[in-house]
């Protein structure tokens, strides 16, 4: 019963009960993952049986073929992998450039007088918050008037420009933390505003680089409404491709077809997630804390 | 001396030259375009906008229809279950997490994963799992409880229920991790003082920690709530806003106004009102974190 390092807790009634309680929360949580990828593995046949909760007797990859290849969104059916590299285009370049510009806007603010900036970045926190559909029919509007509405272009730079406060206020928390003796050894040193920004502030913001894209690439890719409105038929994203793939079907629903699509959607953020750990838990608290 | 004139105004102008891009976003995107939203909801556009000037027309029209009044209802019903869920739920994960548990890491990566998923997926999984025919309902019922019934999700009164499990299952992770973190930041020596007083863990928690937890529960509150306002996705993939109307929420009648239907005057003075609800959310917020810093800063 003595716990060998004295801190390890004993086995107490309540420390069983705290992991009954960790372990079927853990249980809840991780039960609509197994329903996908099981679902998935199932001919229709088994599924039909409606035994949500059982393993497939007939594991089977079909439905990830279809899904992949030959699924039907609309009039095409060439399958979600459309929606799949749709989705690279659009959230490869709108993670740069949001990032680009939100690192630029925080060195801007942390380190330079401008007058009107910090006025200027009072509303741009406040924009965080306002609902995309006080703001979508004048931007439709005005995308339409340079013909950049339904364009790869357009979408990339309406991300650009709703990523702008949380990667702004990233930056600026970061270069506020950074000593401004560094900065003014660089001035000395006869350092540029560009120059200092290139090759001494970029190159020093590596982690929080890593935070910021960890953010942008999930959300861009999990969003929906932006796409659906913006990228033009084209360029759907996968989430408005799955939506259509799953709720605009005929016939019958292939349900493991369906599901088999839902993962492969999920695939990437999922796999950023796993892959980021700390990084992630971090770039929620840091949008979280609004200065 | 006069060579620092020169450097002082060159070095302003390429940080304002830089800072161009966040001014014309600002001004243009974030300015502009709910000054422009506001102007046309005091008109009588329909597909496109009109220069007319109808007074408060719009905003009469849209609280006399039943669709929007609905959508209210249902965020109300929707909002105060998911984010009370989600907080009470968040907080026990959190504070279970936070006693030294084993494989901790791997718990909170898998109470946080739904969270990196998008609201489409969300809403198509948990469609699927509650299908009255071939999800939860009829898998118990082959299990040996032929009469349970879970079929909300077809069901007029409890659909709105099905939302917010759906969301709970996605967003409690949010919750706990901002909670975790706020945790993590109370001083050990607290809890030692309490238990030499004798106070069992439970009452210290309650009456130690959730007071000192307060700006996190404000922030993770927040959160929760904007989202509320906003939710549009997890509806469209879900339920399409049905069985009917049952289901209808403020955002779905927006883009349903602005795009299918054609009635941009009506969808504008709606999303004017969904603007203010935001606002009147987050101004006791920032005024609260303004005096709190500004208690710091004296302190």
């Amino acid at each position: 019963m003595s716990s060998p390092a004295g801190r390890r807790s004993r086995v107490t009634p309540a420390r069983i009960g705290l992991y009954a309680l960790l372990i079927s929360s853990a249980a809840f949580f991780l039960l609509p993952l197994y329903v996908m990828l099981a679902t998935s593995l199932k001919p229709m046949e088994e599924i039909r049986l409606g035994q949500l909760f059982a393993l497939p007797l007939h594991v089977t990859i079909e439905p990830w073929r279809q899904a992949w290849a030959s699924a039907c969104t609309g009039l095409e059916c060439r399958g979600i992998q459309v929606g799949f590299w749709n989705s690279v285009k659009i959230a490869v370049p709108s993670t740069i450039a949001s990032i680009f510009f939100g690192a630029l806007n925080g060195y801007a603010l942390s380190f330079w007088r401008v007058r009107w900036a910090g006025a200027l970045f009072g509303v741009l926190m406040f924009g965080a918050f306002v609902p995309y559909q006080v703001m979508m029919y004048p931007l439709v509007r005005a995308l339409a008037s340079v013909d950049l509405f339904g364009t790869l272009t357009g979408i990339v730079l309406i991300h650009t420009v709703f990523g702008m406060p949380v990667m702004t206020l990233l930056f600026r928390n970061h270069y506020a933390g950074v000593p401004s003796e560094l900065f003014k050894a660089a001035r000395i040193d006869g350092g540029g505003f560009w120059r200092i920004f290139f090759q001494l502030m970029l190159p020093m913001s590596l982690p929080i680089i890593a935070v910021a894209v960890i953010m942008q690439l999930t959300n861009i890719w999990n969003d929906f409404l932006l796409g659906l409105v913006f990228a033009g038929r084209e360029n759907l994203p996968m989430t408005v491709q799955l939506n259509n793939v799953i709720n605009t079907t005929t016939g019958e629903r292939l349900y493991n077809v369906n599901m088999a699509a839902t993962v492969l959607t999920s695939l990437l953020p999922l796999a950023v997630y796993l892959v980021s750990g700390r990084w992630f838990i971090r770039g929620i608290t840091a949008g979280a804390v609004k200065g | 001396m006069a060579e620092a004139k020169p450097v002082r105004r060159r070095r302003a102008v390429a940080a304002q030259l830089a800072l161009l891009p966040m001014a014309i976003t600002v001004l243009g995107v974030y300015i502009g375009t709910v000054l422009w939203s506001l102007r046309i909801s005091f008109s009588s556009s329909k597909i496109f906008p009109t220069n007319d000037f109808v007074g408060l027309a719009q905003y009469q029209r849209l609280f006399n229809t039943e669709r929007w009044i609905v959508s209210l209802q249902h965020l109300v019903v929707f909002g105060v279950l998911f984010i009370a869920t989600c907080l009470v739920l968040g907080f026990l994960l959190a504070v279970f997490l936070d006693q030294r548990v084993r494989g901790e890491n791997a718990l909170r990566t898998i109470f946080l994963y739904p969270y990196a998923m998008s609201f489409v997926a969300t809403g198509l999984v948990w469609q699927w799992m509650l299908n009255p025919a071939l999800g939860i309902q009829s898998t118990v019922r082959s299990l040996g409880l032929p009469g349970f019934e879970f079929d909300w999700i077809v069901s007029q009164d409890k659909v709105i229920y099905t939302l917010v499990i759906a969301a709970v299952w996605q967003a409690s992770g949010l919750v706990m991790a901002v909670l975790l973190a706020g945790l993590r930041g109370i001083d050990e020596a607290l809890w030692n003082a309490a238990r030499i007083d004798g106070a069992p863990r439970w009452r210290y928690t309650l009456s130690v920690v959730l007071p000192q937890l307060g700006p996190a529960f404000g922030t993770a509150f927040v959160l929760l709530a904007v989202g509320v306002v906003k939710v549009y996705d997890v509806v469209v993939a879900m339920t399409q806003g049905g069985p009917g109307n049952a289901s209808e929420v403020p955002a779905k009648f927006i883009m349903d106004n602005l795009f299918n239907r054609a009635n941009v005057g009506l969808a504008s003075a709606a999303s004017t009102v969904m603007l203010l609800t935001v606002l009147a959310l987050l101004l006791p917020w920032w005024y609260g974190r303004s005096v709190q810093s500004r208690r710091e800063a004296r302190a």
